[in-house]
């Protein structure tokens, strides 16, 4: 290969897709490494804190993607204190420093300030296109610097952030000249937007394909829209409440039938049984439908809908669609990939709406169905077996009994047979989420079977160190492992420390961990940070000596060529 | 291992259940969710313990049917995404922000009112509201049927199915629930509904 000329091998490295195969490549010779990393367009950071800015854009000058992870999963569940880091400034400031070509970011769980968007959107001529998603500490200010800036931008894409909302002129500040625009997302704002500004904008830009509104959008805004913009694929609707026998409800129809090119729907916010007829005329053609923010939409309603939509490949719903609804789906949806049941109810008990005969439903009548996000207040061991006879071929697996540490109603037995049976059934499992009273033997099955499990959430589950030592002896492709209230310590924690360098980051809480195992991992893994974050503000032992025996409520541990990061505050020590 | 006493921890289950409006993880330091694993030998106890080891004490075994108002004070539980949870609360609170408004009409009034049935408690302190509001009208206490001395007047309600009943009969819940509006009746009509038996 090395008598070939590196434009040559360049072409080559062009066939290579994935992030892993061009990392490989580029340690085989130093000629490989250079070919790769001058011809690299896009790198994926996982953790923000495992290496510097600098560095990545110092060895990728010609990067025109970059793609960074900031905090922890578990700070999607209130986990993680807000001002713990994340920020996305240090690598907006390289990149504008380093590689003026960039045209496209992706930011999650990370904080970004207006200011950063606004040295964004002055930085880079060429930038097409910005997905923030679980982000904040940004505003619409900080949007209206993108859209007056970015003149060729493709993609605005705002997934469940949170922003502050400072008027809606930030979407006026689109220019006439833009017309490019692919892709709007702003379903997360909280505040208005200009309607007619938004209309504009919309006829402008032929190439618009998805276009997700946000709940202060009226009916009649949606309906314009619609009219202009007949080629929408992916629509997330604004307020969906009309009076079914007004004009306007009429107005909607026509304009939906129209759309021949819509496969995706989201939003429904408000939505009331009326006014879904709207969208009988496109169901048909849906691939993806996300009615997880209407609540009001139940049993009879949401099940006559349903019926309608034979070829949904992804479906979000609230548990009020019953073990009834989700048998219509088995019967309905053959097509059916990825399946997403949240809890309406969320603190009180409520009906339970499903449990695990809705589930044994979807996957014998699912046979495509690979990935679960699953809420309930029940589950057996014989439903889970059943499942993972019926789907082996599931890659994401996530299963939420809403009562923490419950076992088996029929047989009072913990779940560690029905979780196992999923994990030697399912060969492919790639990400996993376990509930209920589970005891060390899940974890055995665990370790020995899973050996494509690349993440791991654990709650409330095992009864001792051998749980978790099971998982990091067995778990091969490991990366991501999040614990929280489970009976693991010292002893399972410094089992394996070689282990965590092949992982992108463990984070424990509530477990059962101490200061002094904490130190004696970090003393022994230089190459690890290991986070310990403190937020007992009451407590004036732990500021001044604490004892090593102290339990440490909350610890994050990554693996990383950056060393301790320089912006943690006070409250997060790293041993 | 004991952990705090246990006529202590008797007193913490039931604190456990006491409703709170915030969400979890806001609010006071003292959390104990009531909810805990079967067989866990630990103690979730939030962060006031004090710089000793932790305790890893016996749990008790948790009532399955506990009060499911206690599922609130697990920090993070269930996981689902904070952004999702607050579009939950928003829309819960948006659904329901005024409570439960009937029309009430009394009859020889021109014009109605409105009550908020979720702000009493029983038919007592409803029935003192209604004398209440329609003071200037009524030629005398608007009472029980059931009072053998004279009345001027009956309350009574329109159910979901459209019938005009007496109120008084039912639960207090179960009224609230299937009240659409009132009716105070007078005189002779009032008189009818009282004789039969």
């Amino acid at each position: 290969m090395t008598y070939f000329p590196e434009e040559v091998v360049e072409r080559i490295f062009d066939f290579l897709a994935t992030h892993r195969d061009r990392n490989a490549v580029s340690t085989v010779c130093k000629t490989w490494y250079r070919v790769e990393r001058l011809s690299r367009r896009s790198v994926f950071v996982g953790n923000c804190y495992a290496v510097r800015p600098e560095r990545v854009v110092a060895r990728y000058p010609r990067l025109r993607s970059l793609t960074v992870k900031g905090k922890p999963h578990f700070a999607d569940f209130n986990l993680v204190p807000h001002d713990w880091g994340g920020f996305a400034l240090p690598w907006i400031e390289a990149a504008a420093r380093g590689c003026p070509g960039l045209e496209e970011l992706r930011l999650k769980r990370m904080i970004v300030f207006d200011e950063s968007l606004e040295l964004l959107a002055r930085s880079f001529p060429n930038f097409k296109v910005l997905v923030l998603i679980s982000c904040e500490g940004f505003s619409t200010d900080g949007l209206a610097a993108i859209a007056t800036y970015c003149r060729v931008l493709r993609e605005l894409d705002l997934q469940e952030n949170e922003m502050e909302d400072r008027g809606p002129q930030w979407l006026s500040c689109f220019p006439d000249s833009c017309t490019s625009l692919v892709s709007l997302n702003f379903a997360c704002l909280k505040g208005e937007v200009n309607a007619v500004s938004l209309e504009r904008l919309v006829a402008r830009c032929p190439n618009l394909r998805t276009l997700r509104l946000n709940r202060a959008v009226s009916v009649d805004t949606l309906s314009k829209i619609l009219a202009r913009a007949p080629h929408l694929v992916d629509l997330g609707t604004g307020s969906f409440t009309i009076d079914h026998r007004a004009e306007a409800y009429h107005k909607l129809i026509n304009n939906f039938i129209k759309c021949k090119s819509l496969r995706s729907l989201s939003g429904f916010w408000d939505a009331t049984p009326r006014c879904l007829p709207a969208v009988y005329p496109i169901c048909g053609n849906l691939t993806g439908l996300n009615l997880s923010y209407a609540p009001a939409i139940q049993g009879a309603d949401l099940i006559k809908l349903i019926r309608q939509c034979s070829k949904l490949q992804r479906l979000w719903v609230l548990d009020c669609i019953g073990d009834k609804g989700l048998a219509v789906v088995a019967n309905t949806c053959k097509e059916l990939q990825e399946l997403r049941v949240f809890p309406s109810d969320v603190y009180g008990e409520g009906i339970a709406a499903v449990t695990e005969e809705g589930l044994v439903a979807v996957s014998s009548g699912c046979p495509k169905l690979i990935s679960l996000l699953y809420f309930c207040h029940q589950m057996t061991n014989a439903a889970l077996i059943t499942v993972a006879k019926n789907c082996p071929q599931f890659t994401r697996f996530r299963l939420c009994i809403l009562d923490p540490g419950k076992p088996d109603p029929v047989t009072n037995q913990p779940l560690d047979e029905g979780f196992g049976a999923i994990v030697q059934s399912c060969k492919d499992l790639r990400r996993l989420s376990l509930s209920g009273h589970l005891t060390d033997q899940v974890f055995l099955y665990i370790g020995m079977y899973a050996e494509r499990l690349e993440m791991l959430s654990i709650a409330f589950a095992g009864d001792s160190d051998k749980g978790m030592v099971y998982v990091l002896n067995g778990c091969k492709n490991l990366r991501k492992l999040e614990i929280r209230d489970s009976p693991f310590g010292d002893a399972a924690l410094l089992e394996d420390v070689g282990k965590y360098e092949t992982m992108r980051s463990l984070w424990m809480s509530s477990c059962d961990v101490t200061l002094g195992g904490c130190k004696t991992l970090a003393a022994k893994m230089p190459r690890l940070n290991v986070e310990v974050i403190n937020e007992m503000d009451e407590s004036d032992e732990l500021e001044e000596n604490p004892s090593d025996l102290h339990r440490v409520e909350k610890m994050y541990v990554y693996r990383t060529v950056a060393g301790p990061r320089n912006d943690a505050p006070d409250f997060v020590w790293t041993l | 291992m004991e952990g705090g006493g246990s006529d202590g921890s008797d007193l913490d289950n039931l604190k456990a259940t006491e409703l709170k409006l915030g969400l979890p993880g806001t609010g006071e330091q003292e959390k104990l969710p009531s909810i805990l694993p079967r067989s866990s030998k630990r103690a979730i106890l939030e962060a006031n313990e004090g710089p000793s080891k932790r305790n890893s004490s016996e749990i008790k075994s948790v009532e399955r049917d506990q009060k499911p108002a206690a599922k609130a004070q697990i920090v993070g539980w269930p996981p689902i995404q904070s952004y999702r949870k607050n579009s939950y609360q928003a829309m819960k609170m948006e659904a329901e922000p005024t409570g439960m408004y009937v029309k009430v009409s009394m009859d020889g009034v021109p014009y109605l009112r409105k009550i908020d049935l979720k702000v009493y408690k029983g038919y007592e302190e409803l029935r003192e509201a209604l004398e209440d509001m329609f003071k200037c009208f009524s030629l005398g206490e608007i009472s029980r049927m059931n009072e053998s001395n004279g009345y001027e007047y009956a309350i009574t309600y329109e159910d979901k199915d459209g019938d005009w009943m007496l109120v008084g009969d039912v639960p207090w819940e179960m009224f609230i629930s299937s009240c659409k509006r009132m009716r105070i009746m007078k005189g002779d009509e009032a008189r009818g509904l009282g004789s039969t038996p």
